[in-house]
């Protein structure tokens, strides 16, 4: 850099050379650009759910469930209820990698089967609570009103309901099957995914995006499917992969106490509890396998869920 | 406050009333159940059920009747057991199931804020790796498999404790972990996130210029302000201790209420399950009632008395 002397020795103050001149940016210009790669909400939610790595174990863990549910069934040779009492007990081999039960069936067999079952309770279960809870908690909260506290009311009577004695009850009644099951765990299951609508919901109507939306002339229903549905899937996604370990849960719950899926079909919970007697013998593998995935399935699904709270929450976006 | 008390009653009346009546309605729609009078080989279980639920009348004055003897506490004869009533059953089971609850939570409260607090003083520290992966634990681990675990390990094979029964103090501790360790993980987790928060608010700063010394911050300040979430969960962890104590009963052999509701399940003693099940609900609806009342006065910042409050 020269200094000011310097300049002045060599130039007259008329004749200014042009590179002297830098160009200062305009503010306008850095105002609109973005520091950062423009990323929609859901790419965002994505790119810091893949870093976290517990959530990504659990989700890797539920895609290869939900693989060898699929087909661990087909490509084992074994029937998944067939009795076999000659080859009962066998420990963990080559033919039988997960042993064979009390009636001399293949474990992993069962294993499968059971995964199927209890996903299939679990996705179920948890979808029909969606729909029910997006439906109610939406009208309620986007009403408002009159009809909002009449919903609530019922909301608030249902609540109080302890879920899994009318789920008993109703399998006492009706006789425990696939479908019965998953009427006993919806009918009271969607109340919680119904609050939690109804207040975000709420909160999001008052915001200026949907009033200018409403200013142009959109109707109810287009308000409700453009505007405050894709802002509330967060929270309802996040309650969603809670919703499904509760359900299964209270599927090999009820399996234990004798109000389960019956033969021929087997859940981790029927499988548990056919065990029971055995683990004292020292059969471990015929407790363990149901034990560890029913287990390792509720780990996985609670550390995506939680996972997917911090991910979907705009507040923790950088 | 009054007025918020009165609208609690009303709507947990209301609830019993539903449960009541759906117990009712879904009772007389099975064969072989106390409302029909083909439902019993036994002639003197025949008489006690004809005696007690009026079953020649029709069916709205055996409902009235109904709702008369759940309101006068009298549950009904068993159909199982010709000499016993629902209220033999309840008076034997309760004390034991209510001596294994309240121990449990006390179990699960105390040692789920311990290690919460802990976890979050030395956050991302070695306690707080320890702490929550236990806590991830205790929630993934069904109570019935963590039951049949600790039986056949520290039972079976160490022969440290009572494998089942409900007889001494030391007959208690296997039934108690199984029961409070699913609980306590989610208090832990809960205690740890709201102390965390709460740590980094102003007053705690506050607090901390004054010159208080650590411990006093910690119980007086954050703690009684992170307790909150957890008197909020307090319900839903009695609604799962009270169903935990179902498989917990049966599986520890316990004479309590829940091995009886068990039995009686896997046995159609109808008049039981309803029976049961309607006292379960009233208990846990109360619970629930007293819950949201010690929240209202816990909570400063809760004006429950003002009208439309949230």
């Amino acid at each position: 850099m020269k200094t000011a002397e310097e300049m002045n020795s060599t130039h007259s103050p008329t004749e200014i050379p042009d590179e002297w001149f830098t160009n200062k940016i305009k503010d306008t210009d850095t105002a609109e650009s973005v520091s950062r790669p423009s990323l929609s909400y859901w790419q965002d939610a994505w790119r810091r759910l893949v870093k976290n790595k517990m959530a990504m174990l659990g989700l890797v863990f539920l895609i290869l469930l939900a693989i060898m549910a699929t087909i661990g069934p087909i490509v084992s040779p074994y029937a998944v209820n067939v009795q076999n009492l000659p080859e009962q007990y066998q420990s963990p081999s080559i033919e039988h990698w997960f042993g064979t039960d009390n009636a001399g069936r293949d474990v992993f067999t069962r294993t499968w089967y059971g995964a199927r079952i209890s996903l299939f309770v679990g996705l179920v279960a948890a979808l029909i609570d969606v729909t029910i809870g997006i439906i109610w908690g939406g009208i309620s909260g986007y009403k408002g009103g009159r009809t909002d506290t009449v919903m609530m009311r019922v909301i608030e009577i249902l609540y109080g309901i302890p879920s899994l004695l009318v789920t008993i009850l109703l399998l006492v009644v009706l006789g425990p099957s696939l479908l019965t099951i998953i009427i006993a765990l919806t009918i009271t299951g969607w109340v919680g995914m119904a609050r939690i609508v109804r207040g975000q919901v709420m909160q999001i109507k008052n915001y200026e995006y949907v009033l200018a939306s409403k200013s142009f002339g959109a109707k109810d229903s287009r308000i409700i499917r453009k505007n405050l549905l894709p802002n509330t899937m967060g929270p309802i996604i996040v309650q969603m992969t809670l919703s499904v370990p509760t359900a299964i849960f209270a599927e090999a719950f009820l399996s234990f106490i004798g109000l389960g899926i019956q033969a021929p079909f087997a859940s981790w919970g029927v499988m548990a509890n056919d065990a029971l007697g055995a683990i004292t013998s020292g059969y471990w593998w015929t407790l363990f396998f149901p034990a560890f995935f029913i287990s390792f399935t509720m780990f996985a699904f609670n550390v995506l869920g939680d996972g997917l709270q911090d991910a979907l929450d705009p507040k923790l976006r950088k | 406050m009054l007025r918020y008390i009165l609208k609690r009653l009303l709507i947990m009346i209301a609830t019993l009333w539903i449960i009541i009546t759906v117990t009712f309605v879904l009772m007389i729609s099975i064969p072989g159940s106390p409302f029909n009078s083909e439902g019993s080989s036994n002639a003197t279980v025949q008489a006690n059920l004809e005696k007690h639920y009026h079953l020649d009348e029709p069916y709205y004055i055996q409902y009235l009747l109904y709702l008369k003897s759940i309101v006068t506490l009298e549950l009904g004869p068993s159909i199982k057991q010709p000499d016993q009533t629902v209220n033999d059953l309840l008076g034997r089971g309760f004390p034991i199931s209510f001596e294994l609850g309240i121990l449990t939570i006390a179990v699960a409260v105390i040692s789920g804020i311990t290690l919460g607090i802990f976890a979050a003083l030395r956050h991302n520290g070695v306690i707080d790796y320890v702490a929550m992966g236990l806590a991830v634990l205790g929630i993934s681990v069904p109570n019935f498999i963590l039951a049949t675990l600790l039986i056949q390990k520290v039972a079976v094979d160490w022969d440290l404790l009572p494998v089942a029964t409900w007889s001494s103090p030391a007959h208690m501790i296997l039934p108690i972990l199984a029961l409070a360790t699913g609980p306590m993980a989610i208090i832990a987790r809960l205690t740890r996130s709201t102390m965390l928060e709460v740590l980094t608010q102003d007053y705690i700063k506050m607090a901390r210029a004054k010159g208080l010394s650590p411990w006093k911050i910690i119980i007086k300040h954050a703690l009684r302000n992170a307790l909150m979430p957890i008197v909020t969960i307090m319900g839903t962890l009695l609604a799962g201790i009270l169903t935990g104590t179902f498989v917990i009963e049966k599986i520890f052999a316990i004479p309590g209420m829940g091995k009886y509701f068990v039995e009686s399940i896997n046995q159609r003693d109808y008049p039981v399950i309803m029976g049961t099940t309607v006292f379960y609900s009233a208990f846990l609806i109360f619970m629930l009632f007293l819950v949201d009342i010690a929240y209202g006065i816990l909570d400063p910042r809760i004006k429950v008395h003002k009208r439309g409050g949230e």
